[in-house]
């Protein structure tokens, strides 16, 4: 790693939007696996605050992650740091001249702006600080409207809003390079959206989760709980050709109530090809199919190279797969061998881990991608619960929490082996799926929980006992 | 649905050893046009069963010329692979149906979208 005295090449400063927290790492990762580039912090890198450090990457490398990041906000060329204005002032003018020159020469326009995180300044105090950086070689010529050259000097005051010191903790100037996605949040809101559901994925986290799979151009995405395409209309607009089934016809006909508020049904365009024509997508679109997520409808083959999908947990959705009761008593691995037979049968939570699993090892490319989210029931969740496969890495696993008793987790894994005929068998009797065995298991306890709110947390296992 | 689909589907009925290619009853087609991306449709093409889609674009009477082998270095023939496209992507199953080989059990498609589900009488 280089230190900021011998600094061969350059380091780049990345500015995180401070929520999501667990998610960021991870999406940096997956970017810049993207870009066959390691994950190289700076020393004393640390997670969960608002400036990272990292080294050796290109400024290419660095606008390649900012055109796909929605955690970040935005990058910098890394001119100077320190924990004082004295020493970010030795440490700018160590920075070599002829890497400042090129932007700063007299028939240049820039702009300086100031950024502080967790405290406001009143305007007088940041042009203070902006006239305080005389000593940098400035020749060219202030432009407020549209300069050539953006610098920012970045103040960083800590992460706690009620102990906000007087100084900044830290301090960074660099060269703005480019801004992160964050935009698509906002134009990418479920608000604004032609068709949705009630369980239609927040825009960010499936922007988030088509990153964390590493989503490509010309990529084949399947999402096996397709809903109403929340997560494929994500994938398209990072070049990705989208397929996805589910087993409720009316979703993927678009027909039934509406879940907005002052509309009772649904319109007559309200698909998932209408989405994406919304945000001018629909050549990304291959096909939709009602089928069963349990059921082995694709032939034997590789070709899909990220799954990336929401399960139903049984909360908003029920969970069913289609199947007699009278076979409930066979194993679990019926995906391969079982009939089809009437309509909705329970399809149990380790059921649909188990099958999502095995179809990834199945139809995954090599290096290939599986996203999901895993409802946690909190007080009993352990790393030991997260389902594994023989041919699939775990990558992430990231939580988002829901309530004070359970949160969903984002897995990510990765297709690293190609199944032979034991790899299938190989977890069905794992007691790490004992959480999830049991129909509604998951919601049960769910339930449970905001019931008995007024009860601690040591109540919750005879909660489980039932 | 589309040709790729129809390509990556197989039959799921109890019993079947033979379930691929799923037979393709159509009584309506349609050409949308799509924008042609020559990388895709590279990158698909070793995935495909080569002979599935041509007898498939023949069902459908939407072949045209479509070899019925692969031709070598397909990736800079952009002539072949504008046909591959057009059959890939932008010939579409509108209704009809998708028929098992060996079963004969139908699986309707309806405003374009295929149901794979099977019904309470094949219980």
């Amino acid at each position: 790693m280089a230190t900021s005295s011998s600094r061969s090449c350059l380091q780049y400063l990345f500015h995180l939007a401070h929520d999501n927290l667990d998610f960021r790492l991870p999406e940096i990762k997956a970017l810049l696996a993207l870009r066959a580039k390691p994950f190289c912090p700076c020393e004393n890198f640390k997670e969960k605050v608002p400036f990272w450090c990292l080294d050796g990457l290109s400024e290419e490398d660095v606008r390649s992650i900012m055109a796909r990041s929605v955690c970040a906000k935005s990058a910098f060329e890394l001119w100077g740091h320190g924990p004082t204005h004295t020493e970010l002032r030795t440490s700018l003018l160590n920075y070599p001249l002829e890497k400042m020159k090129p932007f700063m020469h007299k028939d240049s326009t820039y702009r300086i702006n100031v950024y502080t995180f967790n405290t406001t300044l009143e305007f007088a105090d940041r042009i203070k600080k902006i006239d305080a950086m005389d000593y940098l070689p400035f020749e060219g010529t202030v432009s407020l409207k549209s300069p050539q050259h953006i610098f920012c000097l970045l103040e960083d005051y800590g992460t706690d809003p009620n102990n906000i010191p007087e100084h900044p903790n830290y301090i960074y100037f660099g060269r703005w390079i480019a801004n992160g996605q964050r935009e698509l949040i906002r134009s990418y809101s479920v608000k604004n959206r032609h068709f949705i559901g009630n369980t239609s994925m927040d825009a960010g986290l499936s922007f988030i989760m088509a990153n964390h799979a590493k989503v490509k151009e010309n990529d084949f995405v399947f999402d096996p709980f397709v809903g109403t395409g929340s997560l494929l209309v994500a994938c398209a607009h990072f070049g990705a050709y989208v397929c996805g089934t589910d087993i409720d016809y009316n979703t993927i006909h678009g027909k039934g109530r509406s879940s907005r508020k002052n509309q009772t049904w649904r319109g007559p365009d309200e698909n998932i090809r209408a989405n994406l024509r919304q945000y001018g997508t629909e050549k990304m679109y291959l096909d939709v199919m009602v089928s069963d997520a349990s059921k082995p409808v694709w032939r034997n083959a590789a070709f899909i190279d990220a799954i990336i999908t929401d399960p139903p947990y049984g909360i908003r959705e029920s969970t069913r797969k289609t199947g007699s009761h009278k076979d409930t008593s066979k194993p679990p691995d019926g995906m391969y061998v079982e009939s089809h037979v009437p309509v909705s049968q329970a399809y149990h939570l380790s059921d649909i881990f188990t099958d999502l699993l095995n179809f990834s090892a199945h139809h995954l490319v090599m290096g290939g991608r599986l996203v999901y989210w895993l409802p946690v029931y909190r007080p009993e969740y352990c790393e030991e619960m997260v389902p594994l496969h023989p041919c699939l890495q775990l990558i992430s696993n990231c939580e988002q929490t829901l309530s004070s008793h359970t949160s969903r987790r984002l897995i990510t894994m990765e297709k690293v082996k190609e199944p032979e005929e034991v790899d299938s068998l190989a977890h069905l009797s794992n007691p790490r799926f004992s959480p999830y065995q049991g129909h509604n298991a998951f919601r049960e306890k769910y339930f449970s929980g905001v019931n008995k709110k007024c009860g601690k947390e040591d109540n919750i296992s005879e909660v489980n006992g039932q | 649905m589309k040709l790729l689909t129809h390509n990556m589907l197989t039959s799921h009925v109890k019993g079947v050893t033979k379930g691929y290619p799923l037979l393709i009853k159509a009584t309506a087609v349609k050409v949308n046009e799509v924008e042609f991306n020559p990388q895709f449709v590279s990158r698909m093409i070793p995935k495909l069963e080569w002979g599935v889609l041509v007898q498939a674009a023949d069902w459908l009477g939407q072949r045209e010329d479509l070899p019925a082998e692969l031709v070598s270095d397909y990736e800079k023939n952009d002539d072949f692979l504008k046909k591959v496209h057009r059959v890939l992507l932008e010939v579409e199953v509108i209704e009809g149906c998708l028929q098992c080989p060996e079963s004969g059990r139908e699986f309707p498609i309806s405003k374009g979208i295929p149901n794979m589900l099977l019904n309470e009488d094949e219980v």
